[in-house]
């Protein structure tokens, strides 16, 4: 396969030269020229014309310049948009765990949001533990939220005593792979000297006796007890461990800087769908790549098909700033430089009023403002001019 | 329980190189816009950090493109 590049680099080089042409493929065209250069069985005058004809229709494909490709795109994403349920579904082949899917998802996606409805993970591990179900199990249950409410055998509240007595159940302790010496030692540290642990048996006396409502009392200190969390990460709640080629945690909840810094998790492919997370923990460019990943994602599950370069296009925008920034008011609508074009978007008299309290000067280089007071637009062919040539006279 | 883990092998995360003043002179002379109006990452991002790049530098960003296989894109690094 490299030979064959090499031969096709080489072939353009001379047709360059001979033809005076300047072709420059990018390189998947390369791969798929050797694709099939090897599967047609073609010989070298017609990999030949070949590269010429593909010069030719790589040329007409190429957008012109002054085109309108942020108003294309948007086209051509709003109109799939429309034709999307508002129903959320459940998780393909994963029972119970919810993600936010279709319109809503997408909406979420270009506005940026930073707390989004559902934040879920996808953890892998390494290759060493991929088919290691103890550990993938262990490792879950760390990750997952667990409360004591979880491992009660028995439970009850002794109102002549004023105590919570609870069972704890050493069998769920031992599926979910948790120690007992710690959970005693959360259990203490929380309730400190009411706490008196005899073997299975957990008390918690109540000390307040002096309230007036010790009952009601009596009873918040059973649900802090039943809540209190004994293992975990922060931001993440339930679990899902699922099989497919190797074993896989999806979480609700998100927190991708502590899961990544646990043994045995696949630092590679470990991802969540919170974008800014993503931005924070791994970059702008990181940010760029997982907007594309779910917006495409988002569209391509709901049956549409929507040509990547203009999500890219979308994405480009929102990352150019370092940060992610939303498309629309509170993101690159709103901070055009045109008073005009702001004004135009939304909040009109607001943004006429204060810039005319700052003095603020409209270049009048954009469309907006040109269509608003009246003058050709620099776009398509109005994007020319011309200027005289000073020199010849 | 802790691992070290570098950030640039992330799947999500293209290769950042800092570029060198002869490859900007070589990259920027012959293009009609000015090289500071450059897509700009931050000098805190993450990624801009772990190469340890300073403010003004340019980076060279190697990205995996869906559409032409290999795309190389320059960011500038700002405060």
């Amino acid at each position: 396969m490299d030979e064959i590049r090499t031969k096709i680099n080489e072939m353009i080089a001379e047709i360059n030269e001979t033809e005076n042409l300047d072709i420059a493929f990018p390189d998947s065209y390369i791969e798929d020229l050797a694709e099939h250069y090897i599967s047609r069985d073609l010989t070298d005058d017609e990999l030949r014309e070949l590269i010429i004809k593909l010069k030719l229709a790589y040329d007409r494909a190429h957008v012109e310049a002054g085109e309108a490709v942020g108003t294309v795109a948007a086209q051509s994403v709003g109109e799939p948009g429309t034709q999307m349920t508002m129903r959320t579904f459940h998780y393909a082949g994963v029972t119970e765990l919810n993600v936010t899917l279709g319109l809503p998802r997408l909406i979420e996606i270009v506005d940026a949001r930073e707390k989004i409805k559902t934040p879920t993970m996808d953890i892998y591990f390494t290759d060493e533990y991929k088919n290691d179900e103890e550990f993938v199990r262990t490792l879950a249950n760390k990750i997952g939220k667990s409360t004591i409410n979880d491992i009660l055998k028995d439970f009850n509240l002794n109102y002549g005593t004023m105590e919570v007595e609870a069972v704890l159940d050493n069998k769920k302790i031992a599926e979910k792979r948790l120690d007992r010496e710690e959970i005693n030692a959360k259990i203490e540290k929380q309730f400190k000297k009411a706490t008196k642990i005899d073997g299975d048996d957990v008390t918690i006396s109540f000390t307040k006796t002096d309230s007036d409502f010790v009952i009601r009392e009596l009873r918040l200190l059973a649900d802090k007890f039943r809540d209190l969390q004994i293992s975990g990460i922060k931001n993440i709640g339930r679990v899902i461990i699922r099989r497919d080629d190797e074993w896989i945690i999806h979480t609700e909840g998100s927190n991708l800087k502590e899961v990544l810094s646990m043994e045995g998790i696949d630092q590679v492919r470990t991802t969540t769908n919170n974008i800014h997370e993503i931005g924070q923990v791994l970059g702008i460019e990181a940010a760029r790549q997982s907007i594309i990943d779910e917006a495409q994602k988002t569209l391509s599950e709901q049956g549409l098909s929507v040509d990547v370069r203009h999500i890219m296009l979308v994405a480009d925008i929102m990352t150019s700033e370092g940060v992610v920034k939303s498309i629309g008011r509170h993101g690159i609508s709103g901070e055009k430089s045109s008073v005009l074009a702001r004004a135009a978007f939304e909040e009109t008299g607001k943004h006429l009023l204060h810039a005319s309290i700052r003095g603020e000067v409209d270049d009048l280089t954009g469309i907006i403002e040109n269509i608003i007071i009246g003058q050709p637009i620099p776009l398509g062919t109005g994007s020319v001019g011309v200027k005289m040539d000073y020199k010849n006279k | 329980m802790k691992s070290e883990f570098d950030i640039q092998k992330h799947k999500l995360v293209p290769k950042h190189e800092i570029m060198t003043e002869e490859e900007i002179s070589n990259e920027f002379s012959d293009v009609d816009y000015d090289f500071k109006n450059l897509p700009k990452i931050k000098v805190t991002d993450p990624v801009a950090e772990s190469i340890g790049a300073k403010p003004g530098d340019i980076l060279r960003i190697t990205r995996e493109s869906q559409t032409a296989g290999e795309f190389i894109t320059y960011r500038i690094v700002e405060v």
